[in-house]
C-alpha cells in the first residue's frame, strides 16, 4: 500500500446549482493527523462524505486506503472508521449492547471479536459503563462510545466530524490523547473542529472557504503566512470602544475581540505594548495590560475566513 | 472566593430580589438515582449576562429547563421575573426566550419557514418580522440557505437559525443551552456581538457553555458541578483569586511533556495554548515541575491565567 492514506484530485460535489466543494486537491499520509477547517457551510462534512464512500464525487476522484470511493465505495467503507457530531448510537441499549452491534455491523464476531470489545471498552475507558444504559451518560462518555464504536475494525482511516462539539475541556483533553495514540501506532485521522486550540495537535491543516481549499499547511507555517505580524493580548474594562478606534490606525493590523480581551495585530516596527496600552488608555479602556502573544490558529482561520468574506461584502 | 448565596429556609425569608430577573432557589432535581439538581442556588440581575459553566452531566441542562418551567422539581422554585414560569402562563412565555440544546425546529420547514412560523407563534406583526428577520439573517449568515429544509442544515447553521427564531419577539429574558456548540469561530463572534447588542438594551441573558474563553465574556459566571454552584462571581474576580500559578511550557517534545505533566501532582490542570501547553500548578511548585522537565528541555514562562485553567484546576480539585 502506498503511503498515502488519503488522496482527493480536483474532487468537486454539486448539490442543484450550490457547488458546495469546488475542485479541492489534497493527501494525506498514513499516520497523519490532518485537520480539516472552515465555517460552517463551507463544504467539510460534504467533503467527508465523499471520502467515506457515501456520497458520489460530481467530479474529480479520491483514493482512500487504496481504494477509489467512486467504483470501490464498499472496500472504502471496510477500511474506515467514522464518528460524526451526532454520535449515532442506540441510546436505550447498554454500552456493550451498542460494541456488539456496530462489530455485527463490521461483520465481527467469535471469540477475537469479544477479546477486541473488552479491548475497545478499556482502551476507551468504559470498563465502569459496560453495562449502563448508553442514553443515562453525559455527553463525554456517549463521546468515547462513539470512538470506539468507530475504531472496533481497526480501520486505517478514522474520519472525525466535530468529535468533540459541546464536549468539556476535561473530556476534550483524554479524547485528544487518545486520538494522538492512535496516530502514532498508524491510524491516519482525518478531523474536523471548531476548537481551534485542538487543532493544534494536527500536523497539517487544510482551510475551507466557501467549498474551496484555500490553505493548507502546517500550524506552524499557517501563522508565519497569515498572521506575519506581532500579535499583542490585551485585557482591561472599556476596551470595545476604545479598541474601534484604534482600527485602522497605520501599523494596526487586525483588532479582533479574544475572550473578554483583544487581540491586536501590529507591525512592530510602529507599536509596542506600552504605546498599545498608551493609546488604548488616551481611548478611554482602564486597567489595561498588554502582553506580546503568540499566534493562534484563530488568528489564522480570522485572517483566511472572515476578512476576505468582509472584503468581498464591500 | 465567594460562595454560591444560600437560600432562605423555607418560606419564610425566601423574598423576590428586586430587580432580579431569574432565580434559582436551592434547585433539587432527581433522575432515578441521579441528583442532577442538588440545591442549586443562584441569581440573575435584570440585564445581566449570566454564563453558567460545567462538565458534561453537571446539571447545566437541568437547570435551564427547570428556570423555563419545562420539569417539575423536587425541591426549591425557580422565579422568572419573580414568577413560577411553570405556573406563569403567557405572561412568562411571552417575557421569556429559549433556545434549547437538543432540536427545536421543524425539519421539514425551511430556514425562511421556520422563521415565519415562530413569527406567527409570538404574533410578531408583519413589518417588524421582515426588518427582524432580515438583520439576524444578514448577521448569522443564513440569507442564502433561506429555502434550505432544516434538516438539511450543517450543525452549526442550525444552532444560528434556533437562536434567530428564540429572539424574533425579542423576548426580556433569554435563555440559551449551549448557543454556540458546533458554530464556527467566526459566526461565534458574530453570534456574541449580536447578544452584547440585546444586553446592552436591557435584555437578561442565561447561557450554558463548554467554552471557556466564552465564559470570560459574560457578566458574571457560575461554575457548575455535581448540581451545586462550585463558584459564583465576576470572571475577572474570580480569576483574581485562582490559588494556583500559571505557565507555558516551552521546548521540549510535545508527547513526552505531556506524559511527564501527567504524572505529577503538583500541576493541576494543562491544556494545549498555540503548540505549546498552558499549565496551572499548585502556589510554590514552579521549582519543582521546571525540575521535572528540564530533563526533557522544556522549560516554564508565567503566563496571565484564563478561565479554562481555572476550571480545570478547579474541577479537579473537587474530584480529588
Amino acid at each position: 500500500m502506498s503511503k498515502l492514506s488519503i488522496e482527493a484530485v480536483h474532487l468537486s460535489r454539486r448539490f442543484g446549482s450550490f457547488l458546495a466543494v469546488d475542485d479541492v486537491s489534497f493527501s494525506v499520509a498514513r499516520g497523519e493527523i490532518f485537520g480539516y477547517l472552515g465555517a460552517n457551510g463551507a463544504g467539510k462534512s460534504t467533503t467527508i462524505r465523499m471520502l467515506c464512500g457515501l456520497l458520489a464525487p460530481t467530479a474529480g476522484q479520491a483514493r482512500v486506503a487504496g481504494f477509489d470511493v467512486k467504483s470501490e465505495p464498499e472496500s472504502v467503507k471496510a477500511s474506515i472508521g467514522y464518528m460524526s457530531q451526532k454520535f449515532s448510537l442506540y441510546l436505550d441499549l447498554p454500552v456493550r449492547a451498542n460494541i456488539e452491534f456496530f462489530g455485527g455491523a463490521y461483520g465481527l464476531s467469535g471469540p477475537d471479536f469479544a477479546a477486541r470489545a473488552d479491548e475497545v471498552l478499556r482502551l476507551c475507558d468504559l470498563a465502569q459503563e459496560r453495562n449502563a444504559i448508553t442514553g443515562s451518560l453525559p455527553g463525554g462518555i456517549r463521546q468515547r462510545l462513539a470512538l470506539g464504536c468507530a475504531i472496533l475494525h481497526r480501520p486505517a482511516v478514522l474520519f472525525l466530524d466535530e468529535p468533540t462539539a459541546g464536549v468539556d475541556p476535561v473530556s476534550r483533553r483524554h479524547f485528544w490523547r487518545f486520538i494522538r495514540r492512535l496516530a502514532r501506532e498508524g491510524t491516519t485521522i482525518f478531523v474536523t473542529t471548531h476548537y481551534l486550540d485542538e487543532a493544534e495537535y494536527c500536523g497539517r491543516i487544510g482551510l475551507m472557504v466557501d467549498g474551496r481549499l484555500v490553505a493548507l499547511d502546517t500550524p506552524a507555517a499557517l501563522k508565519k503566512r497569515y498572521v506575519p505580524d506581532q500579535v499583542l493580548a490585551v485585557r482591561g474594562r472599556n476596551l470595545a470602544e476604545a479598541a474601534a478606534s484604534l482600527r485602522g490606525r497605520p501599523g494596526i493590523t487586525a483588532v479582533e475581540p479574544f475572550g473578554a480581551g483583544l487581540h491586536l495585530q501590529v507591525v512592530a516596527e510602529d507599536w509596542n505594548a506600552d504605546s498599545v496600552a498608551h493609546a488604548l488608555t488616551s481611548a478611554g479602556a482602564q486597567a489595561v495590560e498588554v502582553e506580546s502573544g503568540e499566534p493562534t490558529l484563530e488568528d489564522v482561520f480570522l485572517a483566511v475566513v472572515a476578512r476576505p468574506r468582509e472584503a468581498r461584502a464591500l | 472566593m465567594r460562595a454560591a448565596p444560600a437560600a432562605a429556609p423555607g418560606g419564610t425569608t425566601m423574598g423576590i430580589e428586586a430587580g432580579a430577573a431569574l432565580e434559582a432557589q436551592a434547585l433539587v432535581r432527581r433522575f432515578g438515582a441521579t441528583r442532577a439538581l442538588d440545591g442549586l442556588s443562584f441569581t440573575v440581575a435584570r440585564g445581566q449576562l449570566f454564563g453558567l459553566v460545567g462538565a458534561d452531566g453537571a446539571g447545566k441542562t437541568t437547570a435551564i429547563r427547570a428556570l423555563a418551567g419545562l420539569i417539575t422539581l423536587d425541591a426549591g422554585r425557580a422565579l422568572v421575573l419573580g414568577r413560577n414560569p411553570a405556573q406563569g402562563g403567557a405572561a412568562v412565555r411571552e417575557s421569556l426566550g429559549l433556545m434549547p440544546q437538543q432540536a427545536s425546529l421543524y425539519p421539514d420547514l425551511s430556514v425562511g419557514e421556520n422563521l415565519r412560523f415562530f413569527a406567527r407563534l409570538y404574533c410578531l406583526p408583519r413589518a417588524l418580522f421582515r426588518e427582524r428577520s432580515a438583520r439576524l439573517l444578514e448577521i448569522t449568515r443564513l440569507g442564502p440557505f433561506l429555502d434550505r429544509r432544516a434538516d438539511a442544515l450543517s450543525g452549526g447553521m442550525y444552532k444560528k437559525l434556533a437562536l434567530a427564531c428564540a429572539l424574533l419577539h425579542r423576548p426580556e429574558v433569554l435563555l440559551l443551552d449551549e448557543p454556540t456548540n458546533g458554530v464556527d469561530p467566526v459566526s461565534r463572534r458574530e453570534l456574541w456581538a449580536l447578544l452584547y447588542e440585546f444586553v446592552h438594551d436591557g435584555m437578561t441573558v442565561l447561557l450554558s457553555t463548554p467554552y471557556m474563553d466564552e465564559a470570560e465574556r459574560c457578566h458574571h459566571v457560575g461554575l457548575i458541578h455535581h448540581g451545586r454552584l462550585l463558584l459564583d462571581g465576576e470572571p475577572r474576580a474570580l480569576l483574581a483569586n485562582l490559588d494556583d500559578e500559571t505557565y507555558e511550557v516551552e521546548g521540549g517534545e510535545r508527547e513526552q511533556v505531556d506524559e511527564r505533566l501527567a504524572s505529577l501532582a503538583e500541576v493541576h490542570a494543562a491544556s494545549p495554548a498555540g503548540s505549546t501547553l498552558r499549565i496551572a500548578v499548585a502556589r510554590g511548585s514552579a521549582g519543582t515541575v521546571g525540575a521535572a522537565l528540564k530533563p526533557l528541555a522544556a522549560s516554564l514562562r508565567p503566563v496571565v491565567p484564563n478561565f479554562e485553567d481555572l476550571f480545570l484546576a478547579r474541577v479537579r480539585q473537587e474530584a480529588a
